[in-house]
């Protein structure tokens, strides 16, 4: 069964990841690859109450991912592995060597400097061209933020 | 008198604003709630609307679910704030409730707010 999904989400573990690709899934574990969630048992307490007690959650950094990528691969339960950036993500894509087969972008809210490319997508420049080298490298980058909307494909989003 | 409380209610798209709307219709314009959307934010966005709307006041977040990016928000901030509590599964019995007893401590409210949402979900009518 292994890992069914690796999504950028600037929410991290939140309604649309546990609810909504959670239950359409039916995933038994959600894995957060995020730094500064990694360092604080307050965080990942929070994070924990928030998903239903049948679902494993762990919180890893990017080299503890990347050690772990395998066992989750050959996991009989589904997994979701989300980073809350786009940087994360291609970190992790490099360190696994193959194992990201596909990178769903999910939610990458506004900020100063970034750009609309979708209504839950907004990129500047330097984060574009991540997503473009992470597509090059043979992964494959489209952007849907729930299960019933539609994919979009990298060259259409940053088109 | 104490300061009077005032709420935020933090949710999804338009919900807050929605149920803020409802509580003016229902008990009138000085409940002293606001509404803080949740829609187009990152969490650190999410952390800025709730500080501006906030404003130092001792204030009580009712948040939608627990679980969400909204309830998530408002523990983070509370954790960094003495005057700010949350409580999770906003609805609109606690906050008319809340409406008309502002007059109270923090833990106070939160305590109220928690029973009165609770006892306000019902199952009601069935049989053939």
């Amino acid at each position: 069964m292994s890992v069914a999904l690796f999504r950028i989400d600037d929410r991290l573990i939140h309604g649309q990841v546990v609810v909504g690709w959670g239950q359409t899934l039916g995933i038994g574990f959600i894995v957060l690859v995020d730094d500064e969630v990694r360092s604080s048992d307050w965080e990942q307490e929070l994070y924990r109450m928030g998903v239903p007690p049948q679902v494993s959650v762990v919180f890893t950094s990017v080299p503890e991912a990347a050690e772990q990528m395998a066992a989750w691969q050959a996991d009989h339960r589904k997994g979701i592995v989300l980073t809350g950036d786009v940087e994360t993500m291609a970190r992790l894509v490099q360190v696994t060597n193959g194992a990201v087969a596909s990178v769903n972008v999910g939610g990458v809210h506004y900020r100063e400097g970034r750009k609309e490319r979708l209504r839950y997508v907004y990129l500047n420049d330097d984060e574009a061209e991540t997503l473009r080298t992470i597509g090059s490298s043979g992964a494959d980058v489209t952007a849907q933020d729930v299960p019933t909307g539609t994919r979009v494909s990298l060259a259409e989003f940053l088109a | 008198m104490s300061e009077q409380l005032t709420g935020i209610v933090l949710a999804h798209v338009d919900v807050a604003a929605a149920l803020v709307s409802a509580v003016q219709a229902i008990a009138g314009t000085d409940h002293g709630l606001a509404p803080v959307s949740n829609a187009g934010c990152d969490r650190a966005a999410l952390s800025a609307r709730l500080d501006a709307a906030i404003a130092g006041r001792a204030t009580l977040i009712f948040a939608d679910m627990p679980g969400g990016s909204c309830a998530f928000s408002a523990a983070s901030y509370a954790r960094g704030h003495g005057k700010v509590r949350v409580v999770t599964g906003v609805n609109l019995a606690m906050l008319l409730d809340f409406a008309f007893h502002r007059d109270q401590s923090l833990e106070e409210a939160a305590a109220r707010a928690l029973e009165t949402g609770r006892s306000s979900v019902t199952v009601m009518g069935g049989g053939a």
